[in-house]
């Protein structure tokens, strides 16, 4: 029982009722199917990305040139499908999307695996080498018409419903997708053998190698497979938003992380879970939607999120170093 | 060659590399007492804030909040300048000093979440620089903060005997710097904290103390480049310089700081600043756009990295 207490799963969730609970006095009309749905369709590109830090934080490195590559992705896709093949079905352009993310990702995977560099520099550095290649060589402006599959996934709707008071809610495809990602890297994660290998690199990449395992091939593997990610993302992005905008994104990585963070990732590699990446994801989005429910004025919403990572970070962190010195 | 070896060896003939290549570029412009004066007025500000990353980089950590820092003291001076009226320069001692006193609050507050409640430098920092530009934003509901009295400009846009003040600011901070980590007991702890962890607790230093020290320092020093911005833009406000994150980092890294700790120089982050200043104005006058500047900074970090880890791996065979 104590460590289903102490688990950052539980922590999180215990706050996501609380929250719910507190906003629920305050404005009775905030648990309706509308709020739900607006959460699920805030979470959907978020997911998609913390699903992808999960997975980097799990096997020992951090990325935080991910909304590049998202940002990248979305605006050369518009733009070549725009020009070139605009007759391509919509889930052509996710696949497009995918391939052109994973071949940044590769550069990630290049310097980090085969070059042997610390992660977070090198993703510090991809990060503004995507945004400011594509900024100076490829355009600046917002693609307002995007190309015919992009807008026919961006209508895509699950539920779609009125409200009581008239208002409209609805649910939209890429909810589908955003789960799929979650079903896949949970495979990935607890049913193959590279899912073992890399919680095995997290763990100690020096006992990895010694038991064989091709840590370069993995760690590879694993930038490649966030860039794919990334790319899904940024065309779903897109595809909502209706427009491909080259200044979308980038800003958004450390929130990101923060989620992942939150969902009790540690950094140090090793440890991490989809449930609790999907409750912290939850919880990001919780704040960022609906922290004026509870009387907070959104300006305090960096300060909320900062104190969540501390706290979420810090308590574990604490008992560790209370434990550590107990048995000394 | 020997000269060659070292990291800041290597530098000094990129500095001087550099500054030759944009003389030659752009030779009127470039080597006018004009661009010189500008030059030398623009760096100081992100030059004190990779001072302050350097400093935590040398235990192996890093300070994500410096520029979160730098802003909320801005802001803090700011708003004691524009709230209290009729105080002369009196008030302009009293606001930087309560922005250095925020600068290092912040530290501190940096420094017990790294050192007492153990958590991993990037994530406390993260955490708290969201914090702190949080507290700036809903300060001032994310609007600049203008109005000074006239002697605010003094720290950022005078000159003392022809040199401009920030500059002279940068050197007594860096020559401070450069003698507190070679010459005193702390600096000695704090290298070798960041050299092996383990080694520094069996060699009974007071890792806690040392730590909170160092991001205390950290914190300080943000204050003070924030004071530079401050007084430099003549306002403040909750995103300014929100590119200089990467760039301290960047400027760190190129001056040899080893981002895992134990080694760095300070005059090896005084030539990887020139360098980048060199670089940044001469491609400005080519009319490089602010975008390829960032593309340039991103590639010149990846591949100072991948120098420097070549040079290592190949002393270690």
């Amino acid at each position: 029982m104590s460590t289903l207490w102490t688990r950052n799963e539980t922590l999180v969730a215990l706050v996501i009722v609380a929250f719910c609970g507190l906003a629920a006095l305050s404005d009775p009309g905030f648990l309706s199917v509308a709020t739900l749905t607006d959460l699920l369709r805030g979470g959907i590109v978020l997911g998609i990305f913390a699903v992808g830090a999960l997975i980097v934080l799990i096997s020992g490195g951090i990325d935080v040139s991910f909304t590049a590559i998202a940002a990248v992705t979305m605006y050369v896709t518009a733009m070549v499908l725009n020009a070139l093949m605009p007759w391509m079905p919509w889930w052509a352009a996710l696949l497009i999307g995918m391939g052109i993310g994973a071949c940044l990702g590769a550069i990630n995977g290049f310097l980090i695996a085969v070059m042997g560099l610390p992660t977070l520099i090198v993703t510090l550095g991809t990060l503004s080498v995507f945004r400011g290649f594509m900024l100076t060589f490829i355009g600046q402006k917002q693609i307002t018409t995007l190309p015919p599959g992009m807008r026919e996934f961006g209508r895509m709707m699950i539920v779609r419903g009125e409200n009581a008071d008239g208002s409209f809610y609805s649910l939209h495809a890429a909810f589908l997708v955003t789960a799929g990602a979650i079903v896949l890297t949970w495979f990935i994660l607890h049913r193959t053998m590279l899912g073992r290998q890399i919680f095995a690199i997290g763990g100690s990449v020096e006992s990895a190698r010694r038991i064989g395992i091709n840590v370069r091939g993995v760690q590879f593997f694993v930038y490649v497979y966030v860039g794919a990610l990334a790319g899904l993302a940024g065309i779903i992005h897109a595809s909502m938003a209706r427009v491909a905008n080259p200044f979308d994104l980038v800003g958004l990585e450390l929130s990101v992380i923060a989620a992942v963070v939150l969902g009790g990732a540690r950094l140090a590699g090793g440890h991490g879970t989809l449930t609790g990446t999907v409750l912290g994801v939850a919880l990001i989005v919780l704040v960022r939607n609906s922290l004026i429910v509870l009387g907070i004025p959104a300006t305090w919403q960096s300060v909320a999120i900062g104190v969540l990572i501390l706290i979420g970070t810090g308590l574990p962190a604490w008992q560790a170093k209370r434990a550590a010195a107990q048995a000394a | 060659m020997k000269f060659l070896h070292s990291t800041e060896g290597r530098l000094a003939v990129i500095a001087a590399v550099v500054f030759l290549a944009m003389s030659a570029l752009a030779p009127d412009r470039f080597l006018s007492v004009q661009n010189m004066t500008s030059m030398a007025f623009q760096f100081p500000e992100f030059a004190i804030l990779a001072l302050a990353m350097t400093v935590t980089m040398l235990t192996g950590g890093i300070d994500l909040s410096v520029v979160g820092i730098a802003n909320l003291s801005a802001i803090i001076a700011a708003t004691i300048l524009t709230q209290v009226t009729g105080g002369g320069a009196g008030i302009v001692l009293i606001a930087f000093t309560a922005a250095i006193g925020v600068g290092v609050a912040a530290g501190l507050m940096n420094g017990i979440l790294v050192a007492n409640l153990g958590l991993p430098p990037i994530l406390a920092t993260l955490g708290s620089g969201l914090i702190f530009t949080g507290i700036a934003i809903a300060l001032t509901g994310g609007s600049a903060v203008m109005g000074f009295p006239d002697a605010t400009a003094w720290i950022g846009n005078s000159t003392v005997l022809g040199i401009p003040t920030p500059l002279i600011l940068f050197g007594l901070l860096a020559l401070g710097l450069s003698l507190l980590l070679t010459r005193t007991g702390f600096g000695v702890k704090l290298r070798m904290y960041g050299a092996n962890p383990l080694a520094a607790r069996f060699a009974a230093i007071n890792i806690d103390a040392t730590l909170i020290k160092v991001y205390v320092l950290s914190g300080a020093l943000a204050a003070i480049a924030g004071m530079v911005v401050m007084s430099r833009a003549n306002s403040a406000k909750a995103d300014y310089g929100s590119s200089y994150l990467l760039l301290a980092v960047l400027i760190a890294v190129l001056g040899g700081v080893n981002p895992y700790g134990g080694y760095g120089k300070v005059i090896g982050v005084v030539l990887a600043v020139l360098t980048m200043q060199f670089l940044s104005s001469g491609l400005n006058m080519v009319g490089v756009s602010n975008f390829a500047r960032e593309l340039i900074w991103g590639s010149l970090l990846i591949l100072v990295m991948i120098v420097n880890t070549w040079r290592a791996s190949g002393r270690r065979t």
